[in-house]
């Protein structure tokens, strides 16, 4: 694979990535509570087999311990966060403020999303923002980085250096505009894409192909999500419960049709092999593996997936 | 039209139970339009405090009018002459019209006896939904006609989010993704490109976050 472009950030991710190397992100959910420890101790777990860790956002509009402070303590760790940001809890004030607050620490990656709605989570009571949609954060990010100002036209000094990325769902309806919704995110300045969990190979498969016949590919890193089935039961859940998530019902039947106790087995394997097959899709440049509260298998999905061990990003 | 929908009776009663003479003040406009605050949902409401406070022995006087309008002066002057007969007021109009009849009327108790709900329209009688919520810097000749201020939960200039499922908005309780229809009425119109266009940052000034808002035309003013 041949190297994109030279890198506009100091991020360890865009370095691998720039270099043509298949990278690697993993997620972890910061705890419902203020010991550090834990987010820390997953972050162990994973952290010789990805190049870059992504913190949620007070995932499910459930109340964490905030992203910006996770990413400081992985940042500490020496390792390298993905600040993910959603725009559902903070105006454009807060938004541009934790992106200087991230920066001030060399945090040098953020994930622009837009949220799930408040309903979902502990607080179905509160406000929303949504000062700013995932778009426009986007574009607030790559201002103040390649311009140097803030929103309102000022000048920042020492502007953040951050690889902007944002979030794409190739089964998402309206199935039409999927293509196009990554165009406009690429327009709004997304340098990278991580997706939706992967589990409808031909439907991905086919929209890369759309992304290819656009040439986006050539413009946008696109890492492939891939979260491991435990059990039968998150199959299934997955399947009919969330909103988004495109799970075929062989892939259901294969979870169902192994012993229990077999199950988060075939679950890895069908993670893996997803990765081996998508590999050689053209315009897929790394996997972001989302093992929901199984971080503790990353590192086993990163081998046998071929991905291990990971490049140094001082030797690119 | 302003949607309302009925207050539960038991809260107008804690409003009102310490007084002695109530008019109930209905409204000609929207709230007749959505059966919440018309001349028949006054008549509806009076009969049954009147039988609640009969029922409790209590002596309470309730009488009722409907006005034209109750943002306008000229109609809520009708009852000038008459209002300072009562010790509370319940106005069936959206919250514009209790505001207005008591700047009016600053000595006279006027209590709301309806929820104003949003800006909407007719879908069937009896069911009502949002259009608009009067950000003051209309965006439909870019969205199909479609709003996804009032119509998209997270209000997305650049939708839809990931939770558009099937038509449907991932809040749920049969709510349809504004950006589905936006997107549907776009290639309805041979327009989908425009999709593709990034919409700007929303000046939110002009919104309730700019705080109480003002329309001044000097050219009809008297």
């Amino acid at each position: 694979m041949n190297p994109m472009r030279t890198t506009r950030t100091d991020s360890k991710l865009e370095k691998i990535l720039a270099a043509g190397h298949l990278a690697v992100t993993s997620e972890c959910g910061p705890p419902r509570g203020s010991d550090a420890e834990l987010i820390k101790k997953k972050a162990d777990l994973i952290k010789n087999h990805v190049d870059a860790i992504n913190i949620t956002d007070n995932q499910t509009s459930v109340t964490r311990l905030c992203s910006l402070a996770s990413c400081i303590h992985l940042k500490l760790m020496g390792l390298e966060p993905v600040l993910q940001m959603v725009v559902r809890d903070r105006n454009r004030i807060a938004l541009q403020s934790d992106i200087l607050g991230a920066a001030s620490f060399d945090i040098r990656n953020m994930l622009c999303l837009s949220g799930d709605h408040q309903k979902f989570g502990d607080c179905p009571q509160g406000q929303n923002v949504f000062d700013l949609d995932s778009m426009q954060l986007l574009q607030t990010v790559r201002q103040m980085r390649d311009q140097g100002k803030f929103l309102g036209g000022d000048e920042i000094k020492r502007p953040p250096r951050i690889f902007a990325g944002a979030a794409a769902n190739p089964f998402a309806d309206p199935f039409d505009i999927r293509v196009r919704r990554l165009a406009k995110k690429v327009a709004a300045g997304a340098e990278f894409i991580q997706t939706q969990c992967i589990y409808n190979l031909d439907r991905f498969e086919e929209w890369m192909k759309q992304v290819r016949d656009r040439g986006l590919h050539e413009k946008v890193y696109i890492l492939a999500g891939l979260t491991p089935f435990k059990s039968a039961g998150m199959a299934k859940y997955m399947k009919n419960k969330v909103p988004g998530m495109d799970v075929p019902d062989e892939v259901v039947k294969r979870m169902a049709g192994v012993p229990k106790d077999k199950q988060a087995e075939e679950g890895l394997k069908i993670c893996i092999e997803s990765i081996q097959r998508l590999k050689e899709v053209e315009g897929v440049r790394g996997f972001h593996i989302m093992a929901i509260e199984w971080e503790e298998k990353v590192p086993e999905i990163v081998e046998k997936g071929g991905l291990y061990p990971r490049p140094d990003p001082a030797a690119l | 039209m302003i949607v309302a929908d009925r207050k539960p009776i038991e809260e107008i009663i804690e409003y009102i139970k310490d007084a002695n003479k109530v008019l109930i003040v209905g409204c000609n406009e929207c709230v007749t339009v959505c059966e919440a605050g018309g001349k028949k949902e006054v008549g509806v409401l009076a009969s049954a405090l009147r039988m609640y406070f009969m029922n409790q022995g209590k002596d309470i006087k309730i009488d009722e009018v409907t006005l034209e309008r109750q943002c306008d002066h000229e109609y809520l002057e009708e009852i000038r002459n008459i209002i300072d007969q009562y010790q509370a007021v319940v106005s069936l109009a959206c919250g514009v019209g209790v505001q207005f009849m008591s700047e009016k009327y600053f000595q006279t108790p006027v209590f709301p006896g309806v929820n104003t709900c949003f800006m909407g329209v007719t879908e069937e009688r009896g069911v009502w939904s949002e259009r608009c919520q009067g950000c003051g810097q209309c965006i439909l000749a870019t969205t199909g006609g479609i709003c996804p201020v009032s119509r998209c939960a997270k209000r997305l200039f650049n939708g839809p989010c990931g939770g558009s499922s099937k038509g449907m908005c991932e809040i749920g309780g049969e709510v349809p993704c504004a950006w589905q229809i936006i997107i549907d009425r776009l290639t309805a119109l041979g327009r989908l490109d425009d999709y593709e266009k990034l919409a700007p940052i929303k000046d939110w000034s002009k919104e309730r976050a700019g705080g109480p808002r003002k329309v001044v035309r000097e050219d009809v003013r008297q």
